[in-house]
């Protein structure tokens, strides 16, 4: 069962048939929608390039296989692999971040290995959970969050270890 | 906190390298790093922006608020403080649904809107029972197709870029599902 190539064209079908039978301009809002898509690209890009340097240096200087060889003890007993680790600390902190490591693994591992599609389903069903929560808190000012962090982390830990464990059983 | 991750990163990194030997590979590292970073951009902008000008046709045709109709009845639930009030019922509804179509540009705004609307029957800076589970679904990701992901897979030379999309519906309705439950739980304290 392939559900993934079916998706894009069927979106893409609906929602321009959609717009056109409304009689929307459909050409000028993908205007607009593009240019502020290359906008928020634009915005993302000092990070991108600051992490992407950083991520590159502490892969070639060997501190991340040093780091991974040290907690794999821990980790692998428990049928996590420690190559993901650096990928599940970093997720929840930065976008940008999470997205140098993911880039990372997809070059040492390839992107259709167990350890890249493992950190592809990890990136896609989790976010940046720390940004979130001072976009919008902060926003209206509210310092004691209570329990939100407790279970937005709580969130954050089940869905990468489904994420190891569904790729693990369907091989997705 | 990220002045402190970004700078421990690369100091950390100089400083092994230099104890075992391997100055040369920071030294390359740093140039291709850079290289990396422009060439992971190109990758992703092209597409990003496409899928940006689709979702724009979407939500300007009327996606986002069909959305919003159809999980109305499961936000009533979720926020009975606010069940009966219109204005954050349909920001909240919304903003959810803009995030389950991955328009990010869009999900933003009117969460912050429905914080504040949510913010106006609080007198105190600690957070509401509503506020703290409408945050807690923002931090869950409930994107139904991760295209950043695809096209960098894509791009990475995946065979199946999209073949990620059951395991990652899957996985996100579990966090999901576990943080609606701990916060439910731990509303009463």
């Amino acid at each position: 069962m392939n559900v993934g190539i079916y998706v894009i064209p069927f979106v893409l079908f609906a929602i321009i048939l959609t717009a056109l039978i409304k009689r929307l301009p459909v050409f000028e809002l993908f205007l607009s929608g593009a240019r502020q898509g290359i906008s928020a690209i634009f915005k993302m890009a000092p990070s991108i390039i600051a992490l992407v340097c950083a991520v590159t240096m502490l892969r070639s200087s060997g501190l991340l296989d040093a780091i991974i060889g040290l907690i794999s003890p821990i980790l692998e007993p428990i049928g996590f692999p420690p190559e993901l680790f650096p990928l599940s600390v970093l997720r929840p902190i930065s976008g940008s971040g999470a997205l140098a490591v993911l880039n990372d693994i997809y070059k040492s591992f390839g992107a259709d290995s167990f350890i890249g599609r493992a950190a592809s389903v990890m990136m896609g069903s989790t976010e940046t959970t720390f940004y979130a929560i001072a976009v919008y808190y902060g926003s209206v000012g509210i310092s004691k969050t209570r329990h939100t962090v407790p279970c937005a982390l709580a969130a954050d830990f089940t869905g990468m270890v489904m994420a190891v464990l569904s790729t693990r059983l369907m091989g997705g | 906190m990220m002045n402190y991750i970004w700078a421990g990163i690369i100091l950390l990194s100089v400083i092994y390298s230099f104890l075992t030997g391997g100055c040369a590979a920071i030294t390359n590292a740093v140039m291709d790093g850079a290289k990396n970073a422009l060439a992971l951009i190109a990758a992703t902008a092209g597409m990003m922006c496409f899928w940006s000008g689709i979702m724009k046709i979407a939500h300007e045709g009327g996606i986002t608020e069909m959305a919003a109709r159809v999980f109305a009845p499961i936000f009533r639930r979720l926020f009975p403080d606010y069940a009966q009030d219109k204005d954050v019922c349909s920001a909240v509804s919304m903003n959810i649904s803009a995030n389950l179509l991955g328009l990010g540009n869009a999900a933003t705004p009117l969460g912050l809107e429905a914080m504040r609307l949510m913010s106006r029957r609080l007198n105190s800076d600690s957070a509401s029972n509503s506020m703290v589970m409408f945050v807690i679904l923002n931090t869950a990701s409930i994107q139904l197709v991760p295209t950043t992901v695809a096209v960098l897979r894509s791009e990475s030379g995946s065979s199946d870029p999209m073949g990620i999309i059951v395991n990652v519906w899957l996985c996100s309705a579990a966090a999901l599902a576990v943080g609606i439950t701990l916060a439910k739980l731990f509303e009463s304290r």
